[in-house]
């Protein structure tokens, strides 16, 4: 058996080889999944629902039902509102579902379907019946990634349901893709800091339920819809990631993020942070939180920074100048890179396949390695495998997909992120806080010192 | 029971109480979250298991990324396959047109890999964008003196099954093209295999061993040069009759080459394949060979698989697959270990299959076409089955009800064919039939929350 073939030289491709991507409507489904009682429909060929439907259970592990409207030759032609109405109705009559969110992809883009205007006609065509709420959302995937879809459809959420602005006592806490474990905790965190937070979206149970003695169409969880109602009137909206801006699809809204719409338009304060990975970054989040509540960080939460550090210092040296590459979602890179530089760690390559340029943000939270970070973006594994075998790095970040890459290095791959298809629990991956950093570091120690360990011509088992 | 979409009512059928066929080759319904996927995953999975050819995805990124290197499909050699090319549209693409991209794309990809052959797949937009694909191909195959066969593979002209057709279709303007080659005597050509975790490497033992010489298997650890050669075969041997039976009878056809329907799964089968071949050959010699190894391996396998057995007698199975014809093997394996199939399906099945499946089976079976995960879930529950067959999507509706499950799809890592799968497919559903973990959950009771 051959390895798998790497080019020698390094050459600019028009093509893209190893996608470090995923499309728009993947992460719409995943928006769509964290709001309580909403189904997903794809409008398009069944294809895109299936292959991401499918892609998405393999990391969640969890039943991921998505509709699709299901196009067939004459739809292209004639257009797809008699599909979506059919599919409508299928969707509502299996599933009784809260709300139902429809995405579009590059399919129904390209022939230039108004979904919106066919939700409206659909909902007029039968006054009788009690529809769950209908939204759309705009992905084509030629456009933006699954990044671009995952904001634009909480931009989309917010937008449907902040319909006034009378105040309430909650806060709005926007954070991103991340992993149902990392929701969970940051819910404990906001609870314990005695604020009332809607987290949008809220996939922690939907994604990552528990063993069931009946089958749920619909899996319990997701944001209340009635909390979202009230997102207008919040006193806070913590948004997590600074690449959040809605550029991408049909309902833009000049740019802006979820939280910058809710500040424009109902004036709720924005505390935007990059993901809350390490401790700098952390304390920002808990110093946003304590300007809002008004109250001291808990003990329970500084004990634990006492705990991060402490183990900061136990580790220190063995992560001191080794050399890594982070790829990924850009928030998950501009979050795991700020944390390795304040480790000490050596962050040679950053990449990302989204068209966003990272290098400004990455040069300002890595101050460390400022001068020397490489920054990629709009790139694929191949460019990233090539960079790596230059480099020479001593460990990776990022997603399951990069395996190939620290295989044929021989080096560790600290996993995280989404997909982890070749582990089980990547959806208990914590990242977050100081509880998801003390994991991750833990994780990066033990990786080198199993390298070293593995790697010795003695074996020492004390280390 | 409740059937939640009316208009599916006749694509399924309870054995002994239904008076309707299992319709089937149907579109699936909208909204009702099919199983399958579209034409561009037909071609795919079929041609993806050619190891030396560059495989160019013509679209946005998705249909790129969700199918890069998850199937099991092994290669003996090159690994090219397994990276994922796309020509990753973007918005002055679709408004402009993406043949220069294309054009770019393959011209460097075929410089820089070398392949042996280019596969070009054209996806849902390209359909509506206008791309001439195939004009592209010509273009650059001419350039670069090797074949680039378009595969017109939109997601939205048809299903799964019509992306089979665009493969055998790509597929057959490779055979035939190698006229210098010289077949040994009994040679035939293996169809529909894809050597998911190896599996052809011990189909191709058994042949050998009696006396059988394969030529290619087109779609398991395929090369492009060995299928130049397929039509010299003697004989085809088609499994999975879905995905290359229009390739057999084209083939039958064009060069009189016969073929032979088989599968692999199972002792009964698969001691059937060898016996049809040797058979076909008229070799007495050939048929004493194929004679002992069956006995052999059987002598062998039996009593590995008695403690097996044991334990599942009396257990409760459930299918869903994307061919009909592996479902029908496997009923026959799970016979062969004691339990009973109580629900079986197919993305794609035929009236033949269903009908061939609903003599098979025992009454009160349930037979479905283009299921769901709701009609599933309720199916099992009905059924109070101990274990689901299925792929990827189907798992966690098992594991969720605390049901054991096998894989038996693409993406499999096990090899379940040949008498050494069989004890793998037994020690598999073994594994997870009789795990101790189940003790904890609450199977389900026949009630569901939405009801
Ligand atoms: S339906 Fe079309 S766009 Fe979707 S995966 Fe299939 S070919 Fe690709
Ligand atoms: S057509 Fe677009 S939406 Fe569908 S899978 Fe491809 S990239 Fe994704």
């Amino acid at each position: 058996m051959d390895k798998l073939p790497r080019l020698k030289d390094i050459r600019p491709f028009v093509s893209t080889r190893n996608a470090c991507k995923l499309c728009s409507p993947l992460g719409a489904s995943i928006a769509l999944k964290g709001i309580e009682g909403c189904v997903p429909v794809i409008h398009g060929s069944q294809g895109c629902a299936t292959y991401i439907r499918r892609y998405m259970i393999s990391h969640y592990k969890e039943p991921v039902d998505i509709a699709s409207s299901n196009f067939s030759e004459e739809t292209t032609i004639f257009g797809g509102a008699e599909n979506l109405r059919v599919a409508l109705g299928n969707v509502i009559g299996q599933y009784k579902p809260k709300a139902v969110g429809v995405a579009t992809t590059c399919l129904s883009e390209t022939i230039g379907e108004d979904v919106e205007l066919m939700l409206n006609h659909i909902k007029g065509m039968t006054n009788d019946e009690e529809w769950p709420d209908l939204f759309t959302v705009s992905t084509p995937s030629y456009q933006g990634t699954h990044m671009d879809g995952f904001h634009a459809t909480i931009l989309q959420m917010v937008k449907n349901y902040a319909k006034d602005n009378i105040k309430n006592e909650k806060v709005n806490v926007l954070p991103n893709l991340v992993s149902p474990a990392d929701i969970r905790h940051l819910k404990e965190i906001f609870t314990d800091c005695g604020l009332d937070a809607i987290i949008l979206p809220d996939y922690s149970d939907t994604l990552d339920n528990g063993a069931w003695d009946k089958y749920y169409r619909v899996p319990k969880g997701g944001t209340p819809i009635k909390d979202l109602k009230l997102c207008g009137g919040a006193k806070a909206t913590f948004e997590m990631g600074e690449f959040t801006k809605v550029s991408a699809g049909k309902n833009t809204s000049g740019n802006l993020s979820a939280a910058a719409w809710l500040e424009k338009e109902h004036g709720v304060a924005k505390y935007q942070s990059i993901l809350p990975i390490g401790v700098k970054a952390t304390d920002v989040l808990f110093n946003n939180i304590a300007t809002i509540s008004s109250e001291e960080t808990p003990e329970k939460y500084q004990a634990q920074r006492a705990r991060l550090l402490d183990s900061y210092a136990d580790g220190h040296k063995y992560v001191f100048g080794k050399k890594a590459i982070v790829y990924g979602e850009e928030d998950l890179v501009l979050g795991i890179c700020a944390f390795l530089d304040e480790i000490g760690v050596e962050v040679i390559l950053a990449a990302s396949g989204a068209n966003n340029n990272l290098t400004e943000r990455l040069k300002y939270h890595c101050p460390s390695n400022a001068e020397t970070i490489k920054v990629m973006s709009d790139s694929d594994f191949e460019q990233i495998n090539e960079q790596a075998h230059e480099l020479k790095p001593d460990f990776i970040v990022g997603n399951s997909k990069g395996y190939y890459i620290a295989r044929e290095l021989e080096i560790p791959i600290i996993r995280v992120g989404f997909p982890i298809h070749d582990r089980l629990g990547g959806q208990r991956i914590k990242h977050l806080a100081y509880e998801g950093t003390q994991e991750l570091f833990d994780r990066i120690v033990n990786s080198l010192i199993e390298y070293k360990q593995d790697n010795s011509p003695i074996g020492y088992k004390y280390i | 029971m409740e059937r939640l979409i009316k208009e599916r009512d006749n694509q399924i059928h309870t054995i002994g109480s239904s008076k309707h066929e299992v319709a089937c080759e149907k579109k699936s319904l909208a909204g009702s979250v099919s199983q399958r996927a579209c034409v561009f995953c037909g071609s795919r999975v079929v041609l993806y298991p050619i190891a030396d050819a560059l495989h160019l995805i013509h679209g946005p990124i998705g249909c790129a990324a969700y199918t890069w290197d998850i199937r099991g499909a092994m290669s003996s050699g090159p690994q090219l396959h397994r990276l994922s090319f796309s020509t990753d549209l973007r918005e002055k693409d679709v408004v402009f047109g993406g043949e220069p991209k294309l054009k770019k794309a393959l011209t460097e990809l075929i410089e820089a890999y070398k392949p042996k052959a280019a596969f070009v797949y054209s996806t849902c937009i390209v359909g509506v964008i206008g791309d001439d694909v195939e004009a592209i191909c010509r273009e650059v195959s001419k350039e670069q003196g090797i074949d680039v066969i378009p595969v017109m593979a939109e997601g939205f002209k048809g299903t799964k099954k019509d992306g089979y057709k665009a493969a055998c279709d790509a597929l057959s303007t490779l055979v035939g093209t190698d006229n210098d080659y010289e077949a040994p005597e009994y040679s035939i050509n293996i169809l529909g295999d894809f050597n998911l975790a190896g599996e052809l490497w011990i189909l191709k033992d058994y042949y050998e061993r009696i006396g059988v010489n394969i030529i290619t298997c087109l779609t398991g650890d395929g090369r492009i040069n060995e299928i130049r050669k397929a039509h010299k075969a003697s004989l085809n041997v088609v499994q999975c009759s879905g995905s290359m039976m229009h390739l057999a009878k084209e083939m039958k056809e064009k060069y009189g080459i016969p073929f032979k329907k088989v599968s692999y799964f199972g002792i009964e089968d698969m001691s059937e394949a060898l016996y049809e071949v040797a058979t076909f050959f008229k070799n007495e010699e050939m048929l004493n060979k194929a004679r002992t190894l069956v006995s052999n391996e059987i002598q062998e396998l039996i009593p590995a698989l008695e403690p097996y057995k044991k334990k599942l007698t009396g257990k409760k199975a459930a299918i869903y697959v994307g061919g009909a014809f592996k479902a029908i093997s496997l009923v026959k394996a799970l016979r062969l270990l004691g339990m009973e199939t109580a629900v079986v399906g197919s993305q794609t099945g035929n009236q033949d299959d269903y009908n061939l499946l609903t003599k098979l089976c025992d009454k009160g079976t349930v037979i479905v076409d283009d299921s769901n995960p709701n009609e599933l879930s309720e199916f099992v529950k009905e059924k109070g089955v101990d274990l689901f067959i299925g792929g990827v999507k189907e798992r966690p509706i098992a594991y969720k009800l605390g049901l054991g499950f096998c894989d038996h799809n693409h993406e499999r890592k096990e090899a379940l064919a040949g008498y050494e799968g069989m004890l793998n497919f037994a020690k598999e559903v073994h594994a997870s039939v009789c795990s101790p973990v189940w003790q904890f959950f609450n199977r389900p009771s026949s009630t569901n929350e939405n009801e």
